[in-house]
């Protein structure tokens, strides 16, 4: 689950000021459970930019606006459409935008409605925490399933810095200190003895971007 | 004539007094250099902090090196927050050139607290592996391996919070400290002596020297902003009611640092003085604790 903010109106209003006929995209999966690109919101949006005086030449929801192919493939079934629009407004993830901006083609600007934040973990629908920061260098398994990585603001991988207090986080106290959480699950798994280990330096050359996977079973053709 | 150090101190087994100097918001450095001239003759060290609290100051390498001039041993504050490994070791290697003999290694005061709150954070490393790749740069390589063309010979120090709670992963993190290269510790302020003292019974099993730290109270205001808003400080009630009992604060707040010194004398290796910009103070808690 990827987690996304709206934009001010401000922000957006300055990007479509050049725009009069507007495309709204928003995304059916991650962008609709944080109630900011499904039906709903997509359709709210349309709403607020015709007040403004745009006109709405067309909307869309995709299952996961994430999928370059799926995009392309609209767009070029509804190029009437796509062809009548002067600018196009993604309510969806980062990788949503590409996606439209890759499918819109080179010459319509295409601009983001929403800000993207983390990868979330749902806690109950509606309610998000961060629990992966995908750094490519996996920890977990000597902190206990907690990664200190993300739960820790400063992402310390020896145990806790000097502003833990009760247990508590000094940046946020309404957090636990991820140290203090570390340290109490591998104690009643009887695995201190991984504590006690220097943790070396994160290897971030996993990390260099762009980055691109084609899986094993698709790699051969 | 070879300056003291902070080393010769502590291996001399006489009671060692540190003190923290901030530097300047800005690049005049008279008020910081009149501050240093102040405690000269009276410490052992001088800790000089790197962007304390994540504000932004003058240098904390270049401040080191205005106290070499002074005569003054100077203890260069290294946080992880600012700079990546490449940065670390480079700045270090820099203080090395320059004459800088100790070390002081902290994780850093996150910048959500700073006035630059927008900024990035790095913590690329953490203290632990500070102290590891330091130790590398003393044996004449870096934290690849590779040799280099001269290495350093740091006085490694870190810090230590005696009252951390929960304590168990505090101390696991402290023995890292030392595994990794530590030589000594400045502690977080200690209010709680019976805490600190449970604290310097554990620590002794090692080879390392321990200096406590001592947070001047300026007031009974500042003592319940501590209580309030800095994690990991506690100042008990009964000190509290000591300033608020009494006109002139500060100088109650001078006498309980100079009483906790005293104390420390009893049986730790030193003291480490923080004063917050209060300096003349540092001078007369160390007069009081050998007077009274």
């Amino acid at each position: 689950m990827i987690i996304t903010k709206k934009k001010n109106i401000e922000t957006i209003l300055e990007y479509l000021k050049d725009s009069k006929n507007i495309y709204l995209v928003g995304c059916d999966s991650c962008a609709e459970q944080c109630e900011t690109g499904g039906e709903r919101e997509v359709k709210a949006m349309a709403e607020l930019l015709k007040r403004e005086g745009k006109h709405i030449t067309g909307f869309s929801i995709p299952d996961e606006t994430c999928y370059s192919m799926l995009i392309k493939k609209h767009f070029r079934e509804d190029n009437d459409t796509v062809e009548k629009t002067d600018a196009f407004l993604v309510l969806a993830c980062g990788a949503g935008v590409k996606a439209v901006a890759d499918a819109a083609g080179d010459e319509k600007p295409v601009f983001p409605a929403l800000d993207s934040l983390y990868l979330a973990n749902v806690a109950r629908y509606g309610h998000f925490f961060e629990g992966c920061s995908l750094c490519g260098d996996c920890v977990l398994g000597e902190t206990g399933g907690i990664c200190p990585h993300t739960q820790c603001p400063k992402g310390l991988l020896n145990g806790p810095c000097g502003g833990m207090a009760n247990g508590k986080c000094e940046v946020d106290m309404k957090n636990h200190c991820a140290w203090a959480t570390i340290y109490r699950r591998l104690k009643i798994q009887g695995r201190l003895d991984v504590l006690k280990k220097i943790a070396p330096p994160k290897d971030y050359s996993n990390s260099v971007k762009p980055r691109t996977v084609v899986v094993e079973s698709r790699s051969k053709k | 004539m070879r300056m003291q150090t902070l080393k010769d101190s502590l291996f001399s087994k006489k009671f060692t007094i540190t003190a923290e100097i901030c530097p300047p918001k800005g690049t005049d450095t008279s008020d910081f250099l009149g501050k240093a001239r102040l405690l000269k003759d009276k410490i052992a060290a001088a800790n000089v902090t790197d962007n304390q609290r994540a504000v932004m100051r003058l240098s904390s390498l270049a401040c080191s090196v205005l106290l070499l001039k002074e005569g003054i041993d100077p203890v260069f504050q290294m946080t992880c927050r600012d700079r990546n490994r490449i940065a670390l070791q480079s700045d270090i290697m820099g203080a090395w050139a320059l004459g800088i003999k100790n070390i002081l290694c902290l994780s850093g005061d996150h910048v959500s607290f700073g006035d630059h709150r927008e900024a990035k954070a790095v913590f690329d490393l953490d203290s632990v592996q500070l102290v590891q790749v330091i130790s590398k740069l003393n044996k004449g390589t870096n934290m690849k391996d590779t040799a280099l063309k001269g290495g350093t010979d740091f006085f490694i120090g870190a810090v230590v919070a005696p009252e951390a709670d929960p304590w168990e992963p505090e101390m696991i993190k402290f023995e890292k400290k030392i595994e990794a290269g530590a030589k000594f510790f400045q502690t977080q302020a200690i209010y709680n002596m019976d805490k600190f003292y449970r604290f310097y019974e554990y620590a002794k099993k090692f080879d390392v020297k321990v200096l406590g730290g001592i947070l001047l109270l300026k007031s009974a205001k500042m003592a319940h902003f501590l209580n309030n808003n800095v994690p990991g400080v506690t100042v008990p009630k009964h000190l509290i009611d000591e300033l608020e009992n009494v006109q002139d604060q500060l100088e109650k707040g001078i006498e309980i640092a100079a009483r906790q010194v005293k104390e420390l004398k009893r049986f730790c290796d030193g003291a480490h003085i923080m004063a917050i910009g209060q300096e003349e103070s540092v001078v007369r808690i160390i007069e009081q604790s050998t007077s009274y």
